[in-house]
This record gives C-alpha cells, sequence and structure tokens, in this order.
C-alpha cells in the first residue's frame, strides 16, 4: 500500500484530491452574463486532500449546497471549475471515469431511495451504471459484505426502503454511494434529519468508513457540533462566499471572523446557560 | 401483569397534600392518546406544568411528544381520543365540553408550531391576524389596532405599523415565527405549548427566537411547554424536563440536574449523543437501532431492545415511574443504579 503524498506543486494546491476554484454560480438572470441573477456561490476557492474531510457550514441561502451540486455535477458553474486529481470535471454524466469517484449523500434518505426498489436492486442499479466498479466474483457475497460495512443485516437486501427506519435509509444511500468506490463522498446535511440517537450513529460509520475506505469528505452541514466531531477542516460560508477556513479546531476554539464569532455564539451546547443564564 | 404505567409517585395528595403544594397551573395524570381499539400514542404520561415555569417534553420520533401537546390544547387529529386526567388549574378539561375548551384554547393555554407558514392563513394580512381574539373580544377598531402593533412589537417585528399589513408569504421565516408568537400572546395565555419552535430556523435566529420566548416568559410570568427532540435547546430554555420514549415518560425532573445526572439510560445515551461545540470531544458510543414505534411497542420497557442494561425484568414488566430524588422521576427498573453511577 502506498500513503498518498501530498506534494506542494506550484499553484498551491498541493496533492489536492478536490480542488474547487474560482467557482461562481448565478441563478436566474438572463443572457450568458446572467444579468440579474441571484447569485448564489461568488468566488470559492476549496480544496480537499485524499483521505481528508472538509466540513462546510453556513445558513441557509450561504451557498453551501449549491457548491456541493457544483462538486457532484449537478449544477453547471457560471465561472470557475472543479477539478478532481488534477483533471477538470464536467457535468454529472460527462465525467467518464470521474464520475464514480464523486458520490453524494443526500438529507433526507426516504426521498433519495426509490421507496419501490428493494435494497438489493438499489445497489444493483448502481453497479450497472458503473460496470467498472461492479464486484467480479458472487454479487451476494459482495452485497452483504457491503451492507455490513454499512452495519445492516444480510436480511435488509429484499427489504424497500419504504419499509425501513430513517437511519437505515441513510445506511443504505452510504451503501450505494460505497458500491462504486468513490474517492470522495459528498455529504448534504447527511445527518440532519436523523433523530438524535440515530445521528450519533450514522456519524459513527461515516467516521469509521473514511478510515477503512479510505474516504475524502465533503461534509456540508449547519451544525457546528457536528462539525467539531468529524471535519479535519472546516470553511464557513457566509452569502456565497467562505469568510474563514481552517483546521477544525483552531477555527472554533479561536474564530477569526465575526461572522464565524456570530454562529458561535448562537450555537448551544448541552451545558451551556440554563434559562436564568447560569452555567452549568 | 403490570397493567398500565400511571401517575407512581406524581404527588397525587395534589391540591392541598400534607406538604401544603398548590395545585400546579397544569397537571397531566395518566394521559393517552390512541385510536378506539388501537395502539396507545400517549400512554400513562403524567407531569406537571407549575406557573411561570418552562417545561421542556423531549423525545425522538415516535416518542408521542407531540401528540402530548396536542391533547392538552385540544388538537387531536380525526379519530384519536385522549382519555386519562387533564387538570388546568384544577378543572377537569378531557370532560369539559367543546365550548368550554374552544374558551380555554387561544385565551388560556395557547400554541405555537414549528411551521408558522402551515399555521397562519396565507390570504389575510398578519395584523388582521394577530388582532383576530382582540376583535372577537369586541374591543374599538383603534383599540385592536394598537394593541396589535404592541404584540407584534414585543414579539421583535420590526416597524410593526408597517408589517402588519403584509401577507405571511412576505415575511421571513424567523419573522413569520415572531408573528405566530405575538398572535399566541393576543388572548394573553398563561401556558403557550411551543411545538419545535426553532427546529426549522437558522442558527442565528434560533438564537434570537429563543431569547424573545425566554423573555416573554419571564416577563409576563408565562408558563411554557416547549417540545423540542433537540436536548440543547430544552436545555437552553426549560427549567424542567419530561423525556419521552415510545409514548412513555422516560424520566423528569429539574432539567440543570436531569440533564448532568440522568437516572434512565435513554436520558444517558441521548445526553452522549449531542455533539459538543465548544470542547473538542470524542464520538459517542451510539444506542443501536432506531427509536421504538409506539404502534410495534416492545413489551415490557419499550427501550429495552436498545438498553445497555437491559435484563430479563425489563423484556417482560413496564417499568413504573417511581422518584429516585426528591422531584426527579425516572422509569427505569435499575434507576437507582443509573442514577447512582
Amino acid at each position: 500500500m502506498t500513503t498518498a503524498v501530498r506534494e506542494e506543486r506550484p499553484g498551491g494546491t498541493g496533492g489536492a484530491l478536490l480542488d474547487v476554484r474560482g467557482l461562481r454560480v448565478t441563478f436566474g438572470g438572463r443572457g450568458r452574463r446572467r444579468r440579474g441573477g441571484f447569485v448564489a456561490v461568488d468566488g470559492v476557492d476549496l480544496t480537499v486532500g485524499p483521505e481528508e474531510t472538509l466540513g462546510l457550514v453556513g445558513e441557509s441561502g450561504s451557498g453551501k449546497t449549491t457548491v456541493a451540486r457544483c462538486v457532484a455535477g449537478l449544477i453547471r458553474p457560471d465561472a470557475g471549475g472543479v477539478h478532481f486529481e488534477g483533471r477538470p470535471l464536467g457535468p454529472a454524466g460527462r465525467r467518464g471515469a470521474a464520475q464514480r469517484a464523486v458520490q453524494m449523500v443526500f438529507q433526507d434518505p426516504r426521498s433519495s431511495l426509490n421507496p419501490r426498489l428493494t435494497v438489493a436492486s438499489v445497489i444493483g442499479e448502481a453497479w450497472r451504471t458503473h460496470p467498472a466498479a461492479a464486484p467480479e466474483g458472487d454479487r451476494e457475497v459482495a452485497l452483504r459484505g457491503l451492507l455490513a460495512d454499512v452495519g445492516l443485516g444480510p436480511e435488509v437486501a429484499d427489504r424497500r426502503a419504504a419499509e425501513l427506519s430513517g437511519g437505515q435509509c441513510q445506511r443504505v444511500s452510504i451503501a450505494r454511494a460505497l458500491a462504486v468506490r468513490p474517492r470522495l463522498l459528498v455529504c448534504d446535511e447527511a445527518v440532519s434529519a436523523l433523530d438524535v440517537s440515530v445521528q450519533a450513529q450514522i456519524l459513527g460509520l461515516l467516521a469509521g468508513l473514511r478510515r477503512s475506505h479510505r474516504l475524502a469528505m465533503l461534509f456540508i452541514t449547519h451544525d457546528l457540533g457536528v462539525v467539531r466531531q468529524i471535519a479535519d477542516r472546516v470553511a464557513v460560508m457566509r452569502r456565497g462566499a467562505v469568510v474563514e477556513e481552517g483546521p477544525t479546531d483552531e477555527v472554533l476554539d479561536a474564530p477569526r471572523h465575526e461572522y464565524t464569532r456570530a454562529l458561535l455564539d448562537a450555537a448551544l451546547d448541552l451545558n451551556g446557560p440554563g434559562p436564568e443564564g447560569e452555567a452549568a | 401483569m403490570s397493567g398500565p404505567t400511571t401517575a407512581g409517585g406524581t404527588g397525587r395528595a395534589g391540591a392541598a397534600g400534607p406538604g401544603g403544594r398548590a395545585e400546579p397551573l397544569l397537571r397531566v395524570a395518566g394521559l393517552s392518546v390512541g385510536a378506539p381499539g388501537g395502539p396507545r400514542i400517549v400512554d400513562g404520561v403524567s407531569f406537571e406544568v407549575p406557573e411561570a415555569t418552562t417545561v421542556g417534553l423531549i423525545g425522538e420520533s415516535g416518542s408521542g411528544k407531540t401528540m402530548t401537546a396536542r391533547a392538552i390544547i385540544g388538537l387531536l387529529p380525526g379519530g384519536v381520543e385522549a382519555g386519562g386526567t387533564l387538570r388546568w388549574r384544577g378543572e377537569d378539561l378531557l370532560g369539559a365540553g367543546p365550548g368550554r375548551r374552544r374558551a380555554v384554547r387561544g385565551r388560556e393555554i395557547a400554541m405555537i408550531f414549528q411551521d408558522p407558514l402551515a399555521a397562519l392563513n396565507p390570504t389575510q394580512r398578519i395584523g388582521r391576524q394577530v388582532g383576530e381574539i382582540l376583535r372577537r373580544d369586541g374591543l374599538p377598531r383603534r383599540e385592536v389596532r394598537r394593541r396589535v402593533v404592541e404584540l407584534l412589537g414585543l414579539a421583535g417585528v420590526p416597524e410593526p405599523e408597517e408589517r402588519m399589513r403584509r401577507y405571511p408569504h412576505e415575511f421571513s421565516g424567523g419573522l413569520r415565527q415572531r408573528a405566530m408568537i405575538a398572535l399566541a400572546l393576543a388572548g394573553s395565555p398563561a401556558l403557550l405549548l411551543a411545538d419545535e419552535p426553532t427546529t426549522a430556523l437558522d442558527v442565528t435566529v434560533q438564537a434570537r427566537i429563543l431569547r424573545l420566548l425566554r423573555s416573554v416568559q419571564r416577563e409576563r410570568g408565562l408558563a411554557m411547554l416547549l417540545v423540542s427532540h433537540d436536548l440543547r435547546v430544552v436545555a437552553h430554555t426549560a427549567h424542567q424536563v419530561v423525556v419521552m420514549y415510545a409514548g412513555r415518560v422516560a424520566e423528569r425532573g429539574a432539567a440543570r440536574q436531569l440533564l448532568a445526572r440522568p437516572a434512565h439510560p435513554y436520558t444517558a445515551a441521548l445526553v452522549r449523543s449531542v455533539p459538543a461545540v465548544r470542547t473538542r470531544s470524542a464520538l459517542a458510543t451510539p444506542l443501536p437501532g432506531s427509536p421504538a414505534n409506539p404502534a410495534e411497542r416492545p413489551a415490557g420497557c419499550a427501550f429495552h431492545p436498545r438498553c445497555p442494561l437491559a435484563r430479563e425484568r425489563c423484556r417482560t414488566r413496564v417499568p413504573e415511574v417511581r422518584e429516585v430524588a426528591p422531584g426527579r422521576f425516572s422509569a427505569c427498573h435499575f434507576a437507582a443504579e443509573v442514577f447512582g453511577s
């Protein structure tokens, strides 16, 4: 096994797996310049190294989901671009081999899975879409292994998404992403809709998969507590721009930008001040 | 046979017990909710809401927390009935007629919801909706207008004279929630039921709405039942906490003490599951499985399939809610063990 070495290359992207440069996205507006449109993302630069998790935080309208969708190829930016292992990534469907290297996990596991398909067919579909990633040997065995990786028993294979709990659905979504052996997982509020006790399970699962599958992650969330637990680095977005970026603990322990401070001030902790203002 | 878990040791002596305790503003005792012959979505829930106190009702999906709040205000979905006891200032609410329930609703007990857009009328101006209850009281138009402006201002809506002429869709999520708070306060209720009032909001907006609710609660001496899945919101806002699981009370008591030292393994696991923002902490060992569904509630203690302490007794016997320390009630067979550890 060779470990990925981060070399400094001219341009300063190091050995970045994902390199987002000068990303700009406008919704609506007229003409090629999209005059009068809403600029959702305005000049965002981000990098994610191999096996690194970058947390992308911000409030609604900050543009964090738009960035995620550009990385997944679901939205075409008006300017700038997304490079993966040094090569430009086009829109989804025209990415060739890089297509399967970037997989996405969405917020609502129920609406991102076809409720009538069995879990086995959800995974089988992923393998049909990306034959290069399909198992060479016994598919049954591969399927069982995949389900075990996400903490599901083999009996789940014949169940339909509609029969599963929210947590199980999210495990299936993760299994579907893993089925095509991605290098980067884009998680868009992947634990936000889950019950607290289930959220802890999925966070633990993702943290484990990162190591076992050597995954990089772009983890979009509004929850600073979740970022603290899962991300190596964090980028804070506001109104389409990144206002602060750095190692997670540094940013959260000593925020530099006033907006990061405002977010931290508003974030609640279990042992914070109670209704009478007293601290625990 | 264990029978339904009823009030347990709620201090039923109530009204003028030996301790001289006054009847609380609201006393919920052995409350059950369900379709006749169907499973009990809420099963034998007991707790109290004292005057000028915020009680946090914590639970995950299927815990019955929202149904409990809806039973209190008398807005249960069709086909679902409430049983047990709801005492409002000593008066039996479940036995009261529809006229009396309507009179209580809005004027004595008001409710705000997670999604104000669903609760506000999209075709009416905000000011008209906030002033509805005042107009019904027969207040003159100018007085209604003055009070609406005052209420919107109190709820933190900027430029209330101008905003009262707007429609709900012209408001942001945070402003809508403020308008709904103004509407809820219009009838000068003594109890405000708040069902996930900040769940759909951004954190900075959430912080402002919670600050508003806390100050309104304090300044008006309002009692509040805050229903939430978010332990952090409850810890920040509530004096007392009721933790529900699969339609039953798992544990209840003073907020701070309960969260710092749980007496039920479910509470302990919930507390561990909350990711800290300000401190570096390792990932918690999560509970296995998903929250139990009341329709398929496991036998014995509903939590036993997920409980790290589960023993034989837990699989067969429904635990009673017992007082483990003054004011602290737990529905765990081994509450003393959990509380002592």
